[in-house]
């Protein structure tokens, strides 16, 4: 039996085959999905914001540029090699199309660049990228196999 | 006790919540009225302080699918402004205005139009008490609307307030007439910023 493990907003986790990690409806915030093959060892994050500078420090799951090594050394204390890691990346979408809030407009796409340049940091391959576009996605990330499942409300569903 | 964050709030702050809600809920119940051209009843509104995780708990859960329409507050108020409509409710009130069943589903741009255009009147409602009671100016932005996962809606006010608050004024309001009969417990989801919540709660007198 395989377990569904859920990981909440700005909240991160992992799990070995055969469980399912699962994050629901992203929005602007955008869901990480690291793998290593080998050892079939997932991990999912769901982060809010970019950066971290401006902000508090107490929540760092919330932030692109802290959350994912943090998710890196959970896998890794788990067993997981960091250098075959891949990344599946979704969300950051553009919910409200004509808003205007300031910087808040383009949050989605600043978090979707924030996320690449941390993993590009980290020396970790992007193989599969669903953001951006103007709806939200449940991400289902499988560990037995490293397939992410992204559900849209009304859209569809597409298998990564 | 000088107003800091939305934890601060006393007793005299949330009467002045609910005496905000219970206004502005009673010009958007006539300004419901008028737009269907027959008479809706409004209950009093609950007024809570909540936070982004309990609103989406209390509304069904992540997927729930919801009608979310967002305005930003400015002047003399920062913050938006926003309102969830159960989606058989947004259809109820098509239905009584346009005459479509299931109005959403067939005339996109046009339902969404007229959905747009009762956020903006409802908006203004709650926005008019506020400033009736507070002298303060604000005005409010063009509306923008999104069909789709509650969660996915709330991550934009979610996002936007992570770094001052993680708390919002949840009106809750009860709308019923002849014609409407699915659910109608429909939120409006208030989000000043701090310094304009401290401005309104000064200028009613309870803050020094």
């Amino acid at each position: 039996m395989n377990k569904t493990i859920k990981v909440g907003i700005s909240d991160l986790n992992i799990a070995r085959s055969p469980d399912v990690l699962v994050t629901f409806a992203l929005g602007s915030c955008v869901g990480i999905c690291l793998y290593d093959q080998t050892t079939k060892i997932a991990g999912l994050s769901h982060i809010m914001l970019p950066t971290s500078e401006q902000g508090k420090n107490d929540r760092p799951y919330c932030y692109a540029d802290k959350a994912l090594e943090i998710l890196v050394q959970r896998m890794v204390a788990a067993g997981a090699s960091r250098r075959r890691l891949t990344a599946k990346i979704a969300g950051g979408a553009r919910m409200f199309s004509n808003f205007k809030g300031g910087n808040l407009s383009n949050i989605g796409q600043r978090n979707v660049a924030a996320v690449k340049a941390e993993l590009g940091r980290l020396g970790i391959p992007i193989i599969a990228d669903d953001t951006g576009k103007d709806y939200g996605r449940t991400v289902y990330f499988n560990a037995e196999n490293g397939q992410m499942l992204v559900k849209s409300a009304n859209r569809g569903e597409w298998v990564f | 006790m000088a107003l800091q964050s939305y934890d601060d709030m006393n007793d005299l702050h949330m009467d002045a919540l609910r005496e905000i809600g219970n206004i502005g809920s009673g010009n958007a119940a006539s300004a419901l009225a008028d737009m269907l051209a027959t008479p809706v009843n409004i209950s009093v509104p609950a007024v809570r302080i909540m936070e982004f995780t309990e609103v989406i708990e209390a509304l069904g859960g992540p997927e729930e699918m919801i009608v979310g329409i967002l305005l930003n507050l400015e002047g003399d108020i920062e913050g938006m402004i926003m309102f969830l409509l159960h989606q058989n409710f947004a259809n109820e009130l098509l239905k009584n205005l346009l005459g479509v069943d299931d109005a959403l589903g067939e005339m996109g741009e046009m339902g969404y139009s007229a959905l747009q255009e009762i956020g903006n009147i409802m908006a203004a409602s709650y926005v008019n008490a506020i400033a009736a009671m507070t002298g303060l100016n604000i005005n409010i932005s063009v509306p923008s609307l999104s069909v789709d996962m509650l969660g996915a809606i709330l991550s934009v006010p979610a996002i936007y307030y992570a770094n001052i608050s993680d708390k919002m004024i949840f009106i809750e309001d009860e709308f019923s007439n002849e014609t409407l009969t699915a659910p109608n417990h429909e939120p409006c989801l208030m989000i000043p910023d701090v310094i304009s919540l401290k401005k309104i709660m000064t200028n009613l007198g309870l803050e020094a």
